[in-house]
């Protein structure tokens, strides 16, 4: 009995924290506010974003919230990062809606770590719409859809117009062919000492860059289906040739060889890179995360090859799997009225685009339609007046864009891929006699080992 | 309260005692009481919760997570194939060369400097203090705005800030970090600078309890300052010597913010390190798929600095105790 009364207050208190902690757990869960409104955290920029980025959600956010007045919309900062999604996700700390890149969009789904939105989808009417190429990177293999596609791009060549100048270049006739690339990249460095051209080499991009700018020469990592590594192909051998003629035979790579998607950018709003590969619709981080001086941008398609394909990708708008029904029912809605409704509703396109144009964020950056051309083409003419990107200066992306045939990342462990391949650029710009067809022999072997699993 | 109810209705002598191994628990359990163990428990109570859900807890599950393949959101018993996949990885054996390199690099160049710098500051009569201040400065400056101030002397540009300082000494401009077989000197030369502060102030409080008169005698005896700092200095710094030499060899085999921050494991996988390697698998690659094979390779390296530091302080003993 003495043990039993010693005991109790000990239970007392126990049980009455786990209960205290449960109940608290729960309340963050259900995503309810105290005055019944349905809680719904939504990303909203990158760390770093300027306050007129804020300014333009915060007007949005009040427009939507006019419309809902049961939904209340907190912003949360968000940057789409591999490494830490699972452990967010593990730990409920991920935005109830969120954007992942289509690159990894497979993945999370077949593991089954994003939320199913086919009867949603279907119900607003969106599955037939969509671009089938960018839908599939949302379907899983049994059909279901995971997520509402909201922005693609194309890459394209990235350029520094004053460089252009000061080098005798004409900063409105960029670089057609490789050839071309190579010889403007040479006249850079000579006459300004920049880097003529520079590549992405670190945290998987080295890959992702080697891939791109391999099929735009025809050469492919994977077979159609994603069963079988072809790596060791020409268009992979001609890119790698590429980078160390002009490292090693014309210096006109400047001096680091260790960048990736977040130095590169920095690197080239500082006015130190001529020219390089990325998204298309990069001149809007260039400009609200980097700073870049929006009178030396340029972007032009970049060359293509006889056999060659445009590499593409994109943002999918999703929901984790967790969520209840009221929240997941507020999240589709915001889905639909912030990211689809201004890519085929007037109204919509109008009323961003303001919201955007009056905060001084970018309006009409170039990307591709994730619905239809024909739609994309008229929902431009629609937010005319905004438009405050200077899009004659990427004319020659806009002009040639539809030129191209795009194609979609590789299908099997694109990430794990692309780190291999990481190691092989970095191993020709900074090793004048790496042997590039061994080097290609051993990712080959490697990345088959990884598709086979 | 239960204890002190039977110390209470405990009689003074009791005439049947029990058997001797329960009454000697009691009278330890009582003893224990008495000499204010329970207040001892009390005080300590808050750490050992902290370092139970914070430290202790983690670790164990850790190891567990090493037997486990692991999303974070459901998870598999794999027994040990977590550590099978690390121990057939092309990529350890260079991550582990990588680690020993950067080790034995720190300690052939890194650990006698801290030593040699302390003795030479402990021999300056005036301004001791300013001396302390400013080699200790780098140990205050935040670790990752010290890389990003390190990356940008490393510019391989001939215009870079050490092209330009060894270019005085007709040096050609040296790619430092962009290069294979320099990035791993270059990075050492880094934590170097930025570690020696830390051990010069340990090595300045170990010296001030060298008794002057060993000094002092060993200058009767003729010896001059080389042979003070042998004979003397040296010899009565032993066993801080020792100590920081563990600590060191832990340090390094846990090198990551250097490789991390100024080379990604690059170029080429020259600059990749254990640690680096479990944060690849843990993060980089696999949207959270190889947590198992990233705690496995954890364990493995634990238990390998475990076993080291007890065969160090085994073989050390005598030495340091002489």
């Amino acid at each position: 009995m003495k043990g039993k009364t010693m005991k109790s207050p000990t239970k007392v208190i126990a049980i009455a924290a786990a209960f205290a902690t449960v109940a608290s757990l729960a309340a963050c869960s259900t995503g309810a506010s105290s005055d019944g409104k349905v809680e719904l955290r939504v990303a909203t920029f990158p760390p770093g974003a300027d306050q007129a980025a804020y300014d333009a959600f915060a007007v949005q956010e009040k427009q939507f919230e006019d419309k809902h007045p049961d939904i209340d919309v907190i912003g949360v900062e968000y940057e789409w990062e591999g490494p830490t999604f699972t452990a967010q996700l593990a730990a409920g700390s991920l935005p109830d809606v969120f954007t992942v890149p289509f690159t990894d969009a497979k993945t999370l789904l077949e593991n089954g770590q994003l939320g199913d939105v086919t009867d949603e989808i279907t119900e607003l009417g969106y599955a037939d719409k969509f671009n089938p190429i960018i839908l599939d990177a949302v379907t899983s293999s049994d059909g279901r859809l995971f997520g509402f596609p909201r922005q693609a791009y194309a890459l394209g060549l990235q350029y520094n117009r004053e460089l252009f100048e000061q080098a005798g270049l004409d900063p409105d006739a960029p670089p057609t062919t490789w050839d071309e690339v190579r010889a403007y990249a040479k006249q850079i460095a000579e006459k300004t000492g920049k880097a003529g051209y520079a590549t992405m080499t670190q945290n998987n991009t080295g890959g992702w860059q080697l891939t791109a700018q391999a099929a735009s020469r025809g050469g492919f990592l994977q077979s159609d289906d994603g069963t079988t590594s072809t790596i060791a192909n020409d268009g992979v051998r001609e890119t790698l040739q590429f980078f160390h003629d002009l490292r090693w035979e014309d210096d006109s790579m400047g001096d680091d060889f260790l960048l990736d998607w977040g130095s590169i950018n920095q690197e080239f709003a500082a006015g130190n890179i001529g020219m390089y590969t990325s998204g298309s619709d990069l001149y809007t981080a260039l400009v609200r995360d980097f700073s870049l001086d929006a009178s030396v941008y340029g972007l032009t398609t970049i060359p293509m090859e006889a056999g060659g394909k445009v590499l593409g990708g994109g943002d999918i708008a999703v929901i984790p799997p967790s969520l209840d029904e009221a929240t997941k029912d507020a999240a589709v809605k915001w889905i639909d009225w912030y990211y689809m409704q201004k890519l085929l509703n007037e109204d919509a396109a109008v009323a961003d685009a303001k919201a955007l144009a009056d905060a001084g964020q970018a309006v009409g950056t170039p990307v591709l339609p994730v619905l239809d051309q024909a739609t994309y083409e008229e929902s431009l003419t629609w937010i005319e007046p905004y438009v405050n990107v200077p899009r004659e200066q990427m004319a020659g992306f806009i002009e040639h864009i539809f030129e191209q045939t795009p194609v979609g990342e590789p299908k099997s462990r694109t990430q794990e891929i692309y780190a291999l391949l990481d190691p092989i650029v970095q191993a020709v710009l900074t090793d004048e006699n790496a042997d590039i067809d061994a080097l290609l022999a051993q990712a080959d072997k490697d990345a088959q080992a990884l598709i086979d699993g | 309260m239960t204890v002190l109810d039977e110390r209470r209705a405990a009689p003074p002598q009791r005439p049947h005692p029990r058997p001797d191994t329960a009454r000697r628990r009691d009278r330890s359990i009582r003893a224990w009481v008495r000499r204010g163990g329970l207040t001892t428990l009390l005080f300590a109570l808050p750490m050992i919760l902290v370092f139970s859900v914070y430290s202790w807890w983690p670790i164990l599950q850790s190891l567990w997570m090493s037997f486990q393949k692991t999303n974070l959101i459901t998870s598999q018993f794999v027994g040990l194939d977590n550590f099978v996949n690390v121990l057939s990885d092309p990529l350890l054996g260079r991550a582990v060369l990588n680690t020993a390199y950067f080790a034995l690099l720190a300690l052939v160049f890194g650990f006698p400097l801290p030593i040699f710098m302390a003795v030479l500051m402990s021999e300056v009569k005036r301004m001791k203090g300013l001396y302390s201040a400013l080699a200790y400065l780098p140990v205050i400056v935040p670790p990752v705005v010290a890389v990003l101030l390190w990356r940008f002397f490393y510019s391989a540009s001939p215009t870079g800030v050490f092209n330009t300082i060894i270019g005085w000494f007709g040096i050609p401009p040296q790619p430092w970090i962009q290069d294979a077989t320099q990035a791993m000197p270059a990075l050492v030369l880094e934590a170097t600078w930025a570690a020696a502060g830390g051990s010069i102030i340990i090595y300045l409080a170990a010296l001030l309890a060298v008794p002057p008169e060993l000094y002092d005698a060993a200058e009767v005896d003729g010896a001059g300052i080389w042979r003070k700092v042998w004979h003397v200095t040296l010899p009565q710094l032993r066993g801080v010597i020792f100590i920081m030499l563990i600590l060191q060899i832990i340090a390094t085999a846990q090198v990551f913010l250097e490789p991390y921050l100024f080379t990604g494991g690059g170029p080429n996988n020259a600059t990749v390190t254990v640690l680096l390697l479990i944060y690849r698998y843990a993060f980089e690659n696999s949207l959270g798929g190889k947590y198992g094979e990233a705690t496995a390779l954890s364990v493995m390296l634990a238990l390998f600095l475990a076993a080291a530091s007890f065969l160090y302080f085994k073989a050390t003993q005598k030495w340091s105790t002489d």
